[in-house]
C-alpha cells in the first residue's frame, strides 16, 4: 500500500485516495471549436510514460481535495505532490 | 516417558511440564517448549511424510521454517484443521492432534511409492511431454489421477471456526528477526527513543543464541545475555516484541505484513483471542536481520529419513534436548559440520566419521574434533545411503585427483550434512533490492536497497557472532537516526565464540552411481534431483527462470529455501557458466504459507461488507418484506401476504398503486445539496438540461452525461432557493456522481462559488403514489399547501409532515399522482407509520422495488444501468428532449456532436410486446430480425427490462434495438433455447401514453 | 423479472440502539452511542470563514485536521474550505438561521446534515489498538494528538475520527454504516479485557 503525501493532510495511506488519471489535461474552453480528432485526443490520448508521470489523485476519504503528484511509474515512488492549479515542479531525482 | 532419545538434562524445554499429543493416531509425549519435530525426534520418530511425486519416505531435515519435508496437518477437528504446517514450527500442547500427509493407506506402507520405482519414466518436464494428447484426456483422466497420487495436504471439510484479526501498526524501526543482529539492532534503535517493533517467526526470540552452549557475550553465557537483553527490551514502552510472528511480505513504501500466531500453541485458547493476527506495519525504516539458512549437500539418497542438516541436528540437541540418532556420519563442506559433531558427541551420539569435502580441514573446530577422537576423513564424499524407512548406513568414497576411490559403507542411523550458509534474502528481494554475488561466500547478499531498509548480520553474510552483533547495533542505530534523528549510545560487544569461517559448497557432490537410479535431491518438496536439472540444461534451457519452471525446482511452498543455491550451482557447472551470469529466481511473498483466514480477518459472514439499511428497514422486516441487494443497500423487494407467491404479491401491489395508493421507501436514492451563488451555473454545466429559468419551488428531471456523451446518471432535482438545489441520483450512482461533480468543480471550474454536500443519509424518503396520494397526505401536512392549485406536478414545498420538518416533492416514477416526502432520517419510521395510518381508509399498500420496476416500465421510464450500458446517448433512450440544445456547452455536449452519435442505426429504446401475451421475455435475451438465416445470426438488440403487467393483463418489455424507432409496428424474434419467441416492436410507453394520470 | 429472483430473503439487521444497549464496558475499551447533535456542513470562501466562526461562537481551525471546541460546540476541519459545526443536544434550525444571517451576501454553503450520521465513542487505554484494527492511520499520541480530527476509513466504511482525550476517540459515521462499524468494533474489542 503506497504512502501518499496529501498537500493538505500530509502522509496518508493509499486506501484513503482515488487515482484520477493524468494531470494537466485541461478541458478546452470552447469544445465546439475542436475538430473531432482534437476532441478525441483530449478525451482519450494519454502519455503513459515509463518514468516520471504527473497524475491526479483525490484524498477522497480525507480532505476530499484533488491534487497532483509526480510518480515514477517504474519504481512506484512519488517524487512530489502539489496542489491543483500549480504547475508541475521541476524534478530530478526519484525520491523514496 | 518422554522419549528414548531425550537427553537427561539440558535444552530450553520445560521438563516439569510433560505434554502428550498424537501423531497419526499414536500417542507420544514431549515437553512444553518442544516443537512437533523435536518431540518426535525425542521419541525416535523421523519418518513423517511421503514425497510429492515419488512418494518416497521422508524425515525431518531442518529445525525451522525452511523445512521442506515434514509437512503435517494439525487440528482437533475439521473446523480447526490446517494442512501443510511445518512440524518444525508447530509447538506441541496437551492434546495436539497431528497427521502425516500424502500417504495412503499409511505412512509406512504407501501405495503411491510405485511412482518411485517408475521414476526413470518420470523425468523433469514429464508432465509437459506426456500429457499433451489428446487434450481432453488431461481434464478427464491424467489430472485427476495425478492429483490423487501427488500433491500435499488435504483441505479441511468444515468451515474455519477460528477468529482472525487484523491490525494496522506504525513504527520508526521494524526489526525482522530476533537473532544476535536483530536483538542488537532493536537495542540500538530503542535506546534513541524510537518506536521499535521486533518480530521473530519462532516461539522464542534469540535465533542462533538459543542453541548456543559455549559462546560468551559481554562475559555472559549467550543464553543469559539473551534473557537479559529480552528483559531490557520488554521493559521499554517504545518497544513491541512479537514472537511467533512471521514477516511474510514486503510491500511498497515500507509496508510489511506480519502473521502472528496468537493461540495455536495453547491447549485451551481464550475464546476472546484470535487464532492469528495480521499486522500491517508501516515502518519508517526497516532492519532485516533474517539470518542465514544452512545449505544441504546434494548426494545420492540424501532424502532418506535420518539425513538432516548438521546445524539443525545441533539445534535439536542443544535447544530441545533431543538426540536425532545414536550413530552419525557427518558430511560437510565447512566447519559447521564439526561443531554439530562435537555438540552431538557431547550428549552421547557416536560420531562414526566426518567426511569433509575439503582437502585439508584445519582450524579450531577440526582440531577439537580430532582431539575428541572423532575420525575425520578429508577430501571425502558420501555417495549413497541405505535403509528403507530410516537410514542404516552411508557409503563414503575418497576424492582422488581424477576419480573416486573405492566406496566404503559405514553403519549409522543419522547422516548430517552441511554445505555452508546462505543469507536469507527473501524479504530484501521482495522489497526489490538488488542482490549481488559474493564470490568468497558463494552466495547472493543484499546490494543496493530500494526501500528505506537495511540488512544486518548473517542476512548479509556476516556470520560470526561478534560481527553480527556489531553490525546489528550499527544498523539499528542508523535506522533510528534516519527515522527520527537521535543517536544511540556507542556500544561494542565483547564476544567469545568459535569462528566458522566462510567455507562451503554449492551444487551436487560427485558420485559414480548409475545416473538412471541415483537420486540426489535438490528440492525435497517438489522431488527435483540433480539429474533433472542437468537434463533441463541438456534440453537447451539456459535461464534459471525457465529451468525453475521446467523442473519445478524452488516452486514448492518452501520457496526453495534449501534448494535454490544448489540448483544454481548445478546449472553453473553443467553450463560452465559462473553463477552470477545465470541469475537468480525472484523471491515472492509469502515467505512461508499464510492462512486465508488471516487475510479475511473479521470480513466474513454478515461483516464481509457493510449491510446498509434505511430508517424504515425495521418496519419492512416486521411487515414481512423480502429484500434484495442494491449495492450495499438492503431494499424491500416486495411485501408478500400469507400464502401469496411473488407474482401475486407484485400484481397486487401494482394494482393498488394504479387504483388507490401505495407507499414506497425511496430513502436509498442518492442526494446531493448544491449550494452557492453559482449553483445554477454549475448545474448548467454538469447536466444536459437548462436550469437558469427553473424557479425556486419547482422540480426538473435532469440527465447527466460523461464527457464522452453517454448517459451517466439521472434524477429529479428541486430548486429550493436561487442558490440551492436538492439533487437526487440513482441509488447505486450516488458516490460516482458526487465524485464526477467534485472533479469538474475542483479541477476545471475552481472559480465557481458553489459547494456540494452529500445528503443521501440526511433524509428518509417516503414515496406516496396513486390517485389517493394527496388525500392520504393532506391531513398530515402543516405549513404548506399541497392542493393541486398550490402545488402542481413537479413542485417542491417545505413545511411539516406528521409534525416533522419536511421537503415534499410532487413527483411520480409510477405514472400516477405522487409525492415524495423527505424527512430527517431519524423521523423516517414515525412519518412512514403516520402516512400508513392515514392511508388505511384507502387501503394504502406498501410496495417494494419489484413493483416499482413494473410500474415505471409500464410508463417507459428508464433505469440508468438497466436500459443504458454506458454507450447510450440521451436520444438513444428517448431523452433527447432533456438536452438543452441552446446551451453553449455542458459536459458531454461536444461528444454528442460527432456524426456517429446520431446515426440512424444506433440502438434505440423501444417497447416489445410478445405475440403470445402470456410469454415473459428474459432480460438480456438477444433479438434478431430473421431467426432462419444461417449462423451467425446478426443480433440487432437485446431485452433490457421484462415484466408481467397486472394493469395491462399481459407481459411487457423494453429493449434496445438498432434503428428501433423506425421498426415500431414490425415483428422481430427472440431465439431462446426452448424456441423462438415472436415479438412486436411498440412504443415504450404502455400505460397512459398521454400522461393524464399524474397531474390530478 | 425472472421467475426465481436470486435474492429476496428477509434481512433482519440488529438496530444500532439494540447493539449499543447490549454493549458491556470493558477494561481495555468501551463503546458508547453518542446522543443526537446538530451538525452543519459549512463550506465557503475566505471572506465567509471568519464570520461563520464568530456566529457559531468559536474560531474555525485553519490548521489541517484539527478541531476547535468551546463549551459543548466544536468545529472540525475536514478540508481547506470545509468544516463540520457540531452542537450536541441542539436543534439545527436556529443554528442555521443564526449562521445564514451572519453570512448573508458572503460566498458560502451551509447544509444541515444533523441526521446524516451518528456518533460513537471509543474510550479506554486500548481504544487506539481497537481502532487500528480497521483504521489505517497512526493513532499514537504523537501522530494523532488530542485535538486532531480527520475523515478516514474503518474497514470498508468512511468515518470522521477525532481524539478528545488521550484515551477517548469519537467516530462520526453515516447512519447506514453504523451497525457495521459497531459490530466490527465489538469484534475488535474482544481480548482487550
Ligand atoms: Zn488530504
Amino acid at each position: 500500500m503506497l504512502l501518499i503525501d496529501c498537500p493538505y493532510c500530509g502522509l496518508r495511506p493509499e486506501i484513503e485516495f482515488r487515482y484520477g488519471g493524468e494531470a494537466h489535461i485541461a478541458r478546452p474552453a470552447d469544445p465546439s471549436a475542436l475538430s473531432d480528432q482534437e476532441w478525441a485526443d483530449f478525451l482519450y490520448a494519454r502519455t503513459n510514460p515509463k518514468g516520471k508521470h504527473a497524475e491526479r489523485w483525490r484524498h477522497i476519504h480525507g480532505c476530499g481535495r484533488y491534487f497532483n503528484a509526480v510518480r515514477d511509474t517504474v519504481s512506484d515512488f512519488f517524487v512530489t505532490t502539489y496542489r491543483t492549479g500549480e504547475s508541475r515542479p521541476e524534478t530530478e531525482e526519484s525520491a523514496r | 516417558m518422554s522419549g528414548a532419545f531425550r537427553t537427561p538434562t539440558g535444552g530450553r524445554i520445560d521438563r516439569l511440564h510433560p505434554v502428550s499429543f498424537t501423531f497419526d493416531g499414536r500417542h507420544y509425549s514431549g515437553f512444553r517448549g518442544d516443537t512437533l519435530a523435536s518431540a518426535l525426534i525425542a521419541n525416535g520418530v523421523h519418518l513423517v511424510g511421503r514425497s510429492f511425486k515419488y512418494h518416497r519416505p521422508r524425515g525431518i531435515i531442518s529445525a525451522g521454517s525452511d523445512e521442506p519435508n515434514a509437512l503435517v496437518g494439525v487440528g482437533r477437528d475439521e473446523a480447526h484443521f490446517t494442512p501443510n504446517l511445518r512440524a518444525t514450527q508447530v509447538e506441541i500442547h496437551e492434546g495436539l492432534k497431528a497427521e502425516s500427509q500424502n500417504r495412503w493407506p499409511s505412512l509406512a506402507f504407501d501405495a503411491g511409492a510405485i511412482n518411485d520405482l517408475a521414476s526413470p519414466l518420470l523425468p523433469s518436464g514429464f508432465y509437459y511431454k506426456t500429457f499433451m494428447w489428446p487434450a481432453k484426456a488431461w481434464t478427464t483422466f491424467y489430472e485427476p489421477k495425478i492429483r490423487a497420487m501427488a500433491g500435499l495436504g488435504r483441505a479441511p471439510e468444515a468451515p474455519d471456526a477460528d477468529r482472525y484479526s487484523q491490525h494496522y501498526a506504525h513504527c520508526d524501526v521494524l526489526v525482522v528477526g530476533a537473532g544476535p543482529a536483530g536483538l542488537a539492532a532493536a537495542l540500538a534503535a530503542a535506546a534513541t527513543g524510537a518506536r521499535v517493533i521486533l518480530c521473530d517467526e519462532q516461539a522464542e526470540m534469540g535465533g542462533s543464541l538459543l542453541a548456543s552452549t559455549r559462546s560468551l557475550i559481554d562475559d555472559l553465557p549467550a543464553q543469559k545475555w539473551l534473557a537479559e537483553t529480552l528483559a531490557t527490551l520488554a521493559a521499554q514502552e517504545n518497544v513491541t516484541l512479537l514472537p511467533r510472528t512471521t514477516a511474510f511480505g514486503y510491500f511498497p513504501h515500507n509496508m510489511i505484513a506480519l502473521a502472528e500466531r496468537v493461540s495455536d500453541h495453547l491447549a485451551v485458547p481464550d475464546p476472546e483471542l484470535p487464532r492469528e493476527r495480521l499486522w500491517q506495519v508501516r515502518a519508517k525504516e526497516v532492519v532485516l536481520a533474517t539470518g542465514a539458512l544452512e545449505r544441504p549437500l546434494v548426494f545420492p539418497d540424501n532424502d532418506r529419513p535420518g539425513v538432516m542438516l548438521a546445524d539443525s541436528a545441533r539445534t535439536y540437541v542443544n535447544r530441545y534436548g533431543a538426540r536425532p540418532g545414536k550413530r552419525a556420519v557427518v558430511f560437510t563442506a565447512c566447519d559447521a559440520g564439526y561443531r554439530a559433531a562435537l555438540n552431538l558427541a557431547a550428549v552421547g551420539v557416536e560420531i562414526a566419521a566426518i567426511a569433509d569435502l575439503r582437502p585439508s580441514p584445519s582450524g579450531e573446530l577440526a582440531s577439537r574434533a580430532l582431539a575428541a577422537g572423532i575420525e575425520v576423513r578429508p577430501r571425502t564424499v558420501v555417495t549413497g545411503t541405505s535403509g528403507r524407512l530410516r537410514v542404516t548406513g552411508a557409503t563414503l568414497a575418497r576424492l582422488g585427483p581424477h576419480d573416486l576411490g573405492p566406496a566404503q559403507k559405514v553403519d549409522c542411523d543419522l547422516v548430517l550434512m552441511s554445505g555452508g550458509f546462505t543469507p536469507s534474502v527473501h524479504l530484501f528481494s521482495q522489497s526489490r533490492g538488488k542482490l549481488v554475488w559474493d564470490e568468497t561466500l558463494r552466495c547472493y547478499i543484499p546490494g543496493t536497497s530500494v526501500e528505506r531498509e537495511r540488512s544486518a548480520g548473517a542476512s548479509r553474510g556476516l556470520f560470526e557472532l561478534g560481527e553480527a552483533l556489531e553490525d546489528g547495533y550499527a544498523r539499528g542505530a542508523a535506522a533510528a537516526q534516519a527515522a527520527r534523528g537521535g543517536s544511540a549510545p556507542a556500544r561494542s560487544f565483547a564476544t567469545l565464540a568459535v569462528r566458522l569461517g566462510t567455507d562451503g559448497h554449492i551444487g551436487a557432490t560427485p558420485h559414480r552411481r548409475n545416473p538412471a537410479f541415483a537420486k540426489a535431491f535438490v528440492d525435497w518438496q517438489n522431488d527435483v534431483t540433480a539429474k533433472d536439472i542437468k537434463l533441463a540444461t541438456r534440453e537447451g534451457f539456459r535461464s534459471i527462470e525457465h529451468i525453475k519452471r521446467y523442473t519445478t525446482t524452488g516452486m514448492a511452498t518452501d520457496q526453495g529455501k534449501t534448494s535454490n543455491m544448489n540448483a544454481l550451482g548445478i546449472v553453473s557447472e553443467a553450463l560452465k557458466t559462473p553463477v552470477p551470469q545465470i541469475g537468480l529466481t525472484t523471491f515472492r511473498p509469502p515467505f512461508t504459507p499464510t492462512t486465508f483466514g488471516i487475510f479475511a480477518g473479521a470480513a466474513r459472514g454478515e461483516l464481509f461488507d457493510p449491510a446498509r439499511t434505511t430508517p424504515i428497514h425495521g418496519w419492512a422486516v416486521e411487515n414481512g418484506a423480502l429484500f434484495e441487494d442494491v449495492g450495499n443497500w438492503k431494499r424491500a423487494l416486495v411485501f408478500p401476504r400469507e400464502g401469496e407467491d411473488l407474482h401475486a404479491a407484485v400484481a397486487r401491489e401494482c394494482r393498488a398503486v394504479r387504483s388507490s395508493v401505495g407507499l414506497f421507501d425511496a430513502s436509498t436514492l442518492g442526494k446531493i445539496e448544491i449550494v452557492g451563488p453559482d449553483a445554477a451555473e454549475f448545474m448548467n454545466r454538469i447536466y444536459t438540461n437548462a436550469w437558469a429559468k427553473l424557479e425556486p419551488g419547482r422540480l426538473r428531471y435532469g440527465v447527466m452525461l460523461r464527457e464522452d456523451g453517454f448517459v451517466m446518471d439521472d434524477g429529479v432535482i428541486g430548486r429550493m432557493a436561487p442558490d440551492r438545489f436538492h439533487v437526487t441520483t440513482t441509488t447505486g450512482g450516488a458516490p460516482r456522481v458526487l465524485a464526477h461533480m467534485e472533479d469538474y468543480l475542483q479541477t476545471e471550474w475552481p472559480d465557481l462559488d458553489v459547494w456540494l454536500t452529500s445528503t443521501t443519509e440526511q433524509w428518509a424518503v417516503i414515496a406516496v403514489q396513486g390517485p389517493k396520494a394527496r388525500e392520504v397526505l393532506a391531513p398530515l401536512v402543516e405549513a404548506m399547501d399541497i392542493s393541486r392549485a398550490a402545488m402542481p406536478h413537479m413542485s417542491v414545498r417545505t413545511g411539516r409532515v406528521a409534525g416533522v420538518p419536511a421537503r415534499v416533492f410532487s413527483v411520480s416514477f409510477t405514472g400516477e399522482l405522487g409525492f415524495e416526502v423527505n424527512v430527517p432520517a431519524e423521523h423516517g419510521r414515525a412519518v412512514w407509520e403516520a402516512i400508513h395510518a392515514s392511508g388505511q381508509k384507502f387501503g394504502i399498500t406498501p410496495y417494494g422495488t419489484e413493483t416499482m420496476h413494473v410500474l415505471r416500465a409500464e410508463k417507459g421510464y428508464i433505469i440508468v444501468g438497466q436500459e443504458t450500458d454506458g454507450t447510450a446517448t440521451p436520444d438513444d433512450v428517448n431523452l433527447g428532449w432533456a438536452v438543452g440544445k441552446a446551451k453553449k456547452d455542458f459536459v458531454g455536449k461536444r461528444s454528442l456532436a460527432r456524426a456517429s452519435m446520431s446515426a440512424p442505426d444506433r440502438k434505440q429504446l423501444v417497447g416489445l410486446l410478445t405475440v403470445d401475451p402470456g410469454v415473459v421475455l428474459e432480460e438480456g435475451a438477444q433479438i434478431v430480425a430473421d431467426p432462419n438465416v444461417p449462423v451467425p445470426v446478426p443480433m440487432i438488440g437485446h431485452v433490457t427490462s421484462s415484466y408481467r403487467s397486472a394493469v395491462l393483463g399481459r407481459s411487457i418489455a423494453l429493449a434496445m434495438i438498432k434503428g428501433g424507432r423506425a421498426r415500431i409496428g414490425s415483428r422481430l424474434f427472440v431465439p431462446m433455447p426452448a424456441g423462438v419467441i415472436e415479438v412486436e416492436v411498440a412504443e415504450p410507453v404502455f400505460y397512459d401514453p398521454k400522461g393524464e394520470r399524474f397531474d390530478v | 423479472m425472472s421467475d426465481t429472483p436470486n435474492t429476496g430473503t428477509p434481512y433482519p439487521i440488529v438496530p444500532l440502539e439494540a447493539l449499543a444497549a447490549a454493549s458491556r464496558p470493558g477494561v481495555g475499551a468501551s463503546l458508547r452511542l453518542l446522543p443526537a447533535a446538530a451538525r452543519l456542513a459549512f463550506r465557503g470562501r475566505e471572506a465567509a470563514i471568519g464570520p461563520a466562526g464568530a456566529a457559531f461562537g468559536l474560531e474555525l481551525p485553519r490548521t489541517a485536521c484539527r478541531f476547535a471546541a468551546a463549551g459543548t460546540r466544536a468545529a472540525l476541519w475536514l478540508g481547506p474550505d470545509e468544516w463540520i459545526l457540531l452542537a450536541p443536544g441542539e436543534s439545527p434550525a436556529p443554528l442555521v438561521e443564526t449562521l445564514e444571517a451572519a453570512l448573508a451576501g458572503l460566498p458560502h454553503a451551509l447544509v444541515d446534515v444533523s441526521s446524516r450520521s451518528v456518533g460513537i465513542e471509543v474510550s479506554g487505554p486500548r481504544a487506539a489498538f481497537v481502532l487500528n484494527q480497521g483504521c489505517p492511520l497512526d493513532l499514537a499520541l504523537e501522530a494523532f494528538p488530542v485535538g486532531m480530527c480527520t475523515r478516514t476509513v474503518f474497514a470498508k466504511a468512511e468515518i470522521v475520527l477525532r481524539r478528545t482525550a488521550t484515551d477517548i476517540f469519537l467516530i462520526d459515521v453515516w447512519r447506514s454504516f453504523a451497525p457495521y462499524i459497531w459490530q466490527l468494533l465489538e469484534e475488535a474489542r474482544r481480548g482487550t479485557g
